[in-house]
């Protein structure tokens, strides 16, 4: 029998019970779906990770005051408790001790409330820094400027605002050249950061960015500490170099019973293990679905069955007018397959549309290869668990299958 | 007047068919012989348990003898695996059932056809064969309807035409009017006549003696064994109930 013909009978059993088919082949279809879905997931949240890591820059290293942990030695003690100053900063900044490093950018933290007119908002991150944060950090400003190096040595009081401060504060209004109070010094505003969204905790344009040198004068005070110093290596194959460079430069005044009092944090490399992490995650997501996959294999091989038990006496008559084993064979097999295309193309369609949607907060991002996966191992599936029904149907008996009611 | 070599379309040498084994063996048939000549028109006859189906179930090579030989057009059925047994059910025999057994859900061309589907026959000669099959059995303006739609008669004129597409060595009829009323009992045995007349060879089980009485000769056949074979008429002669006359004019009836 040809193939055609084969599809043809079979396009006949699917239609002659649609809704059964249409359940059989349902479970094909989440089968497929989820595997493309949750897949796209994992994948997209990899995706995410990795913008993350490109926005905050993939060179920097993070230098913050306090050790790993609350343990003794560490952080958790005020008497190990150290303060990262400007002369840090310096001693970084010696090319011959840090060859590796390219800028070092002081980051001190306070907290304001910035008013304008009647409006007034406390930026969730107040910090101030130097010129080379804005490359360090890949915070370049969308309008206006950053801080320049002679705001910075005149004390200027300058501030530069993320895009959630300005709408707070301002609405739709330009901001630039506006003076606004922080904490009830004037400020006048001379760019706006470029939006960044979120780093997954917290939202980067919730942030007002002033000179350091104004920052201590007027916010801080000089004797409060730095929040963080940002070292930003010469290239991304430098950054573990310049880890360590600063590691010990630092090390000589920061530390107590011979433990740091500071911590390093590569957060690229973080990153890179949270991506790892995420990888795992998609693959257990995928197996996970897979399960689902074989599920409906089983759901497929169980009304396999069923239509050979009814299709009986059929049977029968088509091997007494010739039909050979092959030709029984094929018929079911080619059934079985059937809805499994039928259920796993269905599912394409689920799987792609659903994938549309933001899940979880995560947007999918679909991998070609999870859909000609999904589908293939959805038909192989069809396939795999035709064969015992189709194999029974073609091993029956002529003279019983006819007198089977 | 020289009688030419017979030509045995069918021939059945001392042939046993028992269930089971030991004590509780069933014989269904015991020792039959008989032989079934190109163009006759036979009615084999008994009581239900008298073999009838048996004997079918082996002449339409379904199933195969516990002893004996079965040659069905020179071909010796006994030696044959199931992949040649399929080829031989394909192309010598030509089934009707009590029941029609018509494929459901399929239109009344589409299962004239399909004895030609496995005969791996081309899709333009198969549909041209069908017409023809549909047409000597009077059923062309129902041809596109599903054996649900139509009525018993019509039913098991498809059923015939499906048995005759492949142009068998014999068409072989269990009970082929048990199921139909008087007029369309008429009928069928009339497509039968007919079909003999053109050169067919049929054998067709009964247990009605007026049903048999359309057949050339009667063959009795009790507990297993053939009691008597009586032949009505000769076998270069037309059926005794044969009116000659065109089918197609009864079809709508």
């Amino acid at each position: 029998m040809s193939i055609a013909e084969s599809v043809r009978i079979a396009f006949q059993g699917v239609l002659s019970n649609r809704l059964r088919s249409l359940l059989t082949m349902l479970g094909i279809t989440i089968g497929v779906a989820a595997v493309i879905i949750l897949v796209a997931v994992g994948n997209g949240s990899a995706v995410a990770v990795q913008q993350r890591i490109e926005s905050l820059g993939t060179n920097v290293v993070s230098i913050q005051p306090g050790g790993f942990g609350f343990g003794r030695g560490s952080g958790g003690f005020q008497s190990s408790f150290t303060q990262l100053t400007t002369k840090d900063v310096k001693a970084l900044q010696d090319p011959t001790g840090a060859p590796d490093i390219k800028s070092v950018t002081p980051v001190a933290s306070g907290s304001v409330t910035a008013t304008f007119g009647a409006a007034s908002y406390s930026p969730s991150q107040f910090i101030g820094t130097t010129p080379s944060y804005a490359e360090a950090r890949k915070s370049p400003v969308e309008a206006g400027t950053f801080i320049t190096p002679q705001e910075e040595s005149q004390h200027a009081r300058v501030v530069v605002l993320g895009t959630t401060v300005v709408s707070n504060l301002f609405g739709s209004a330009d901001p630039l050249g506006q003076t606004i109070k922080l904490n009830g010094i004037g400020f006048t505003v001379i760019g706006v950061q470029a939006p960044k969204g979120t780093n997954g905790i917290q939202d980067q344009d919730d942030i007002a960015i002033a000179p350091l040198t104004t920052t201590q004068d007027l916010i801080t005070g000089v004797t409060t500490g730095l929040s963080q110093i940002i070292v930003e290596a010469k290239s991304s194959h430098q950054v573990n170099a310049a880890e360590a460079e600063a590691t010990s430069i630092l090390t000589p005044n920061h530390s107590s019973n011979g433990s740091a009092n500071f911590r390093v944090l590569n957060q690229a490399s973080l990153l890179q293990t949270t991506a790892s992490t995420n990888h795992v995650f998609t693959v257990l997501l995928a197996a996970v679905a897979a399960i689902s996959l074989l599920v409906g294999g089983i759901g497929v091989m169980n009304i396999m069955l069923v239509t050979v038990t009814e299709r009986t006496r059929e049977i029968g008559i088509r091997k007494a007018i010739g039909a050979r084993r092959a030709d029984i064979l094929g018929q079911f097999l080619t059934e079985a397959v059937l809805l499994s295309v039928l259920g796993g193309l269905l599912g394409v369609a689920a799987g792609l549309i659903g994938s549309r949607f933001k899940i979880v907060g995560v947007q999918p991002v679909v991998q070609t290869y999870s859909v000609v996966l999904a589908l293939s191992v959805g038909i192989a599936v069809g396939l795999f668990f035709g064969i015992y029904p189709a194999n029974r149907a073609a091993s029956l008996r002529p003279i019983e299958a006819l007198r089977y009611e | 007047m020289s009688r030419p070599r017979r030509r045995w379309m069918l021939a059945l040498r001392g042939v046993s068919k028992s269930y089971g084994s030991g004590d509780i063996a069933v014989h269904a048939l015991r020792d039959v012989d008989l032989g079934v000549e190109r163009g006759d028109f036979v009615a084999i006859m008994g009581a239900s348990g008298s073999g009838k189906s048996t004997l079918m179930n082996l002449i339409g090579c379904l199933d195969t003898p516990t002893s004996g030989r079965y040659l069905l057009d020179g071909i010796d059925v006994g030696q044959l695996d199931d992949f040649q047994l399929a080829y031989v059910r394909n192309r010598k025999i030509g089934f009707v059932f009590q029941s029609y057994n018509l494929i459901p859900r399929t239109s009344a061309l589409r299962n004239v056809e399909l004895p030609l589907i496995y005969a791996r026959v081309p899709k333009h000669e198969r549909r041209q064969r069908a017409l023809d099959a549909i047409k000597a059995v009077g059923l062309t303006d129902r041809m596109e309807h599903l054996p649900s739609e139509l009525s018993g008669g019509q039913q098991q004129r498809a059923a015939i035409g499906r048995a005759i597409i492949t142009e068998p060595a014999i068409v072989l009829a269990d009970e082929p009017t048990g199921n139909l009323d008087t007029v369309s009992s008429q009928e069928v045995l009339q497509i039968f006549s007919r079909l003999n007349v053109a050169g067919r060879t049929i054998v067709m089980i009964t247990h009605e003696a007026e049903i048999a009485e359309y057949a050339k000769r009667i063959v009795h056949l009790v507990d297993g064994r053939i009691a008597s074979d009586r032949r009505t008429t000769a076998l270069n002669a037309m059926p005794p109930k044969f009116e000659p006359g065109d089918v197609s004019r009864s079809a709508s009836a």
